[in-house]
């Protein structure tokens, strides 16, 4: 749902050209817009259409279904919904939640995107060219990996292996409340969680981040060479500023796809809901998408309702986050690449 | 479910039985509206659920047959251990964190002659919530006393802690890690070593032939028809043979139906269930234990009170 073909295109050409090119009329003549013409036009439009449909449909949907629980009190949810023992109310049970959320998909940002712009740097900057579209062919093989492969690693491989790094970590970084020790064991952890989405994320930052890269002018590039400079200085004053935004509008595109995983959270995160900040703690954040498919298969009606619920404010974060990275890329328009 | 289904198939050819795993509490409601002719549940039907069947079955009865029958096991990870005597309260106070090291006193006295190290306590508890969850509350509320606070539920009541996704979850996390304790079906110990419970003055070790004596030793819920077997599990027994950490599952279904055709393949399908065949399947696809030979003929009965037209 987050990431569509759309969003992963280059913007269309920015229509502030000047005014020394004469503007294509709105519409062709009416003579023109015949036969095929039409056909293809109103073929376009009603896919254009069909999307903002299915969206409101999602949504009304959401709406519909979590009614029940929207206008239940938190007390009288407690004693239907076995999994809302203890809580006050929605705000409480979905406080936590959001911040798992938010939290697993912000650290595998963190992770991932000085990675992604090092691999795309190195793609488009510095490697060979057969290395470089070997490297770019395996990075996208990651995307085609289906996440309940991702899970299953990360369940049976990495918790088990890293958590002596983990014990490591809590050992000497244990003094900042991120990292506090000790480990749990095996390492069914947010930070664990956090390090596959973000090599789940890693391919789609690297693309669009690498594309961007390339399309620096070379005009650009030989003029920062002509002064002096090391690559790394061109690459300093060329590149970064020019693939600013794209890599901004690259980062928020994977932190979609972060947001709203589901199989490989459930698989290897052992939940608790909490507003901790402990990394290395077993027990202490969960994410909306991975609740939902923990306690559905046993939920009553309001019990399902209340999933649907916490299901609206994942798809209203989802959608914030989509509409900012629209914002930055829109913002800074005249660097995105497409020029 | 599936190794009956393809079972009674293909005894009789040209018959379809379909099975949707959504969960007990779903599969109850779809039944109780009508929607499906039978369904699975991890619980037996409440008083109220009855009253309200009364109207899916034509004013007939409910029929419920205690079909599956599933020790869970109390498992564990720790080097050089492989069986340990635990008791209600002990077990308790480990999934409540209380306990925190393997060589807790408590653990200690009541197991001579095991080196116990000195390792840390993992435990493990279902992520999603489950009938299995619910029978092992269920147990620990029976027979710990003081020492569990919570209420039986389907959701694990205790925060924080390990957790995973399913049976197979748990095994799986159990085997990750060092020092970890959980309870999983009994089919899928593996080898993971599996503590004896304490039942009355002796230490049983499940199987399959403990959890149906413990089913067989309990109480059918009374006032109730003839039809309907539901069980009330005695977590308290004190008979050695019994192990009454188990999980019950039934299927459910009306001693009267407005078609006859439907009538007749539910009894058909029912009859198969119970019958040796049907039991033996279940045994040999997910380690269940087959009824004992009386219960098998309370459910047979109660399967021929379903009415043919």
């Amino acid at each position: 749902m987050t990431t569509t073909a759309a969003d992963t295109r280059a913007p269309s050409p920015a229509p502030s050209n000047g005014p020394d090119r004469p503007r294509p009329p709105r519409r062709r003549t009416r003579a023109a817009d015949r036969g095929f013409n039409r056909a293809f036009r109103y073929l376009a439009t009603s896919a254009g259409t069909l999307i903002l449909i299915a969206l409101a449909a999602v949504a009304g949907f959401l709406l519909w279904q979590s009614w029940p629980a929207l206008t239940s009190s938190g007390s009288e949810i407690a004693s239907k919904v076995s999994f809302f023992q203890g809580q006050s109310s929605l705000a409480s049970y979905l406080g936590p939640l959001i911040f798992g959320t938010l939290l697993a998909a912000a650290v595998a940002l963190a992770v991932a995107t000085p990675l992604a712009i090092g691999i795309a740097l190195f793609t488009s900057h510095y490697a060979p060219r057969r290395l470089a579209s070997l490297l770019g062919w395996v990075i996208d093989l990651l995307a085609a990996i289906p996440s309940v492969v991702y899970g299953l690693w990360g369940a049976l491989v990495l918790a088990p292996t890293i958590q002596p790094v983990w014990q490591w970590v809590s050992n000497v970084l244990g003094w900042i409340p991120l990292f506090k020790g000790p480990a749990a064991d095996p390492a069914r952890v947010l930070l664990t969680v956090s390090l596959v989405l973000a090599v789940m994320i890693l391919p789609i930052i690297t693309a669009v981040s690498r594309e961007v890269f390339l399309q620096t002018p070379k005009l650009h590039e030989e003029a920062a060479l002509a002064l002096g400079a090391t690559r790394w200085e061109m690459i300093r004053t060329a590149v970064l500023p020019f693939g600013r935004s794209g890599v901004v509008s690259a980062a928020m595109l994977g932190l979609g796809r972060a947001l709203g995983e589901t199989m490989a959270v459930v698989m290897i995160l052992s939940p608790g809901l909490t507003y901790s900040f402990a990394l290395l703690l077993a027990g202490k954040q969960q994410t909306i998408a991975a609740n939902i498919a923990l306690k559905y298969p046993e939920a009553n009606s309001l019990g399902m309702s209340t999933l649907m619920a916490t299901g609206l404010a994942l798809f209203v974060i989802t959608m914030v986050v989509n509409m900012a990275s629209r914002w930055v890329v829109g913002r800074r328009k005249e660097f995105s690449g497409a020029n | 479910m599936d190794a009956w289904r393809s079972g009674f198939q293909s005894a009789n050819s040209g018959v379809t039985v379909n099975y949707d795993g959504i969960g007990s509490g779903d599969g109850r409601k779809q039944f109780l509206s009508g929607a499906v002719q039978y369904a699975g549940s991890d619980a037996y039907l409440t008083d109220d659920e009855i009253a309200q069947a009364k109207t899916t079955c034509q004013n007939g009865d409910v029929v419920e047959l205690p079909v599956y029958i599933s020790p869970i096991a109390i498992a564990f990870n720790l080097k050089g251990v492989d069986s340990l005597n635990l008791d209600g309260p002990t077990v308790a106070k480990i999934f409540d964190g209380k306990i925190t090291k393997w060589d807790d006193p408590a653990i200690a006295k009541l197991n001579d002659g095991v080196k116990l190290p000195s390792t840390a306590i993992t435990p493990v508890h279902r992520s999603d919530d489950s009938g299995t969850t619910q029978n092992f509350t269920q147990w620990v509320k029976a027979n710990a006393g003081d020492a569990w606070p919570y209420e039986p539920s389907q959701t694990f009541p205790v925060k924080g802690g390990q957790s995973a996704q399913g049976t197979p979850g748990v095994a799986q996390t159990l085997q990750g890690g060092e020092g970890t304790i959980g309870y999983i079906d009994s089919s899928q110990v593996g080898k993971l070593g599996s503590a004896k419970i304490k039942v009355g003055d002796a230490f049983v070790a499940h199987s399959p032939e403990a959890a149906a004596a413990a089913v067989a030793k309990s109480d059918v819920v009374s006032g109730r028809a003839t039809s309907d077997i539901a069980i009330d599990i005695n977590r308290t027994l004190t008979d050695s043979s019994t192990y009454p950490l188990v999980l019950v599952s039934y299927d459910i279904g009306c001693t009267t139906y407005a078609d006859a055709n439907t009538a007749a393949l539910v009894k058909g399908f029912f009859s198969y269930v119970v019958s040796d065949a049907g039991q033996q399947a279940a045994a040999s696809a997910a380690g269940s234990a087959p009824l004992s030979s009386d219960l098998a003929a309370k459910a047979q009965a109660a399967v021929d009170a379903i009415k043919l037209g």
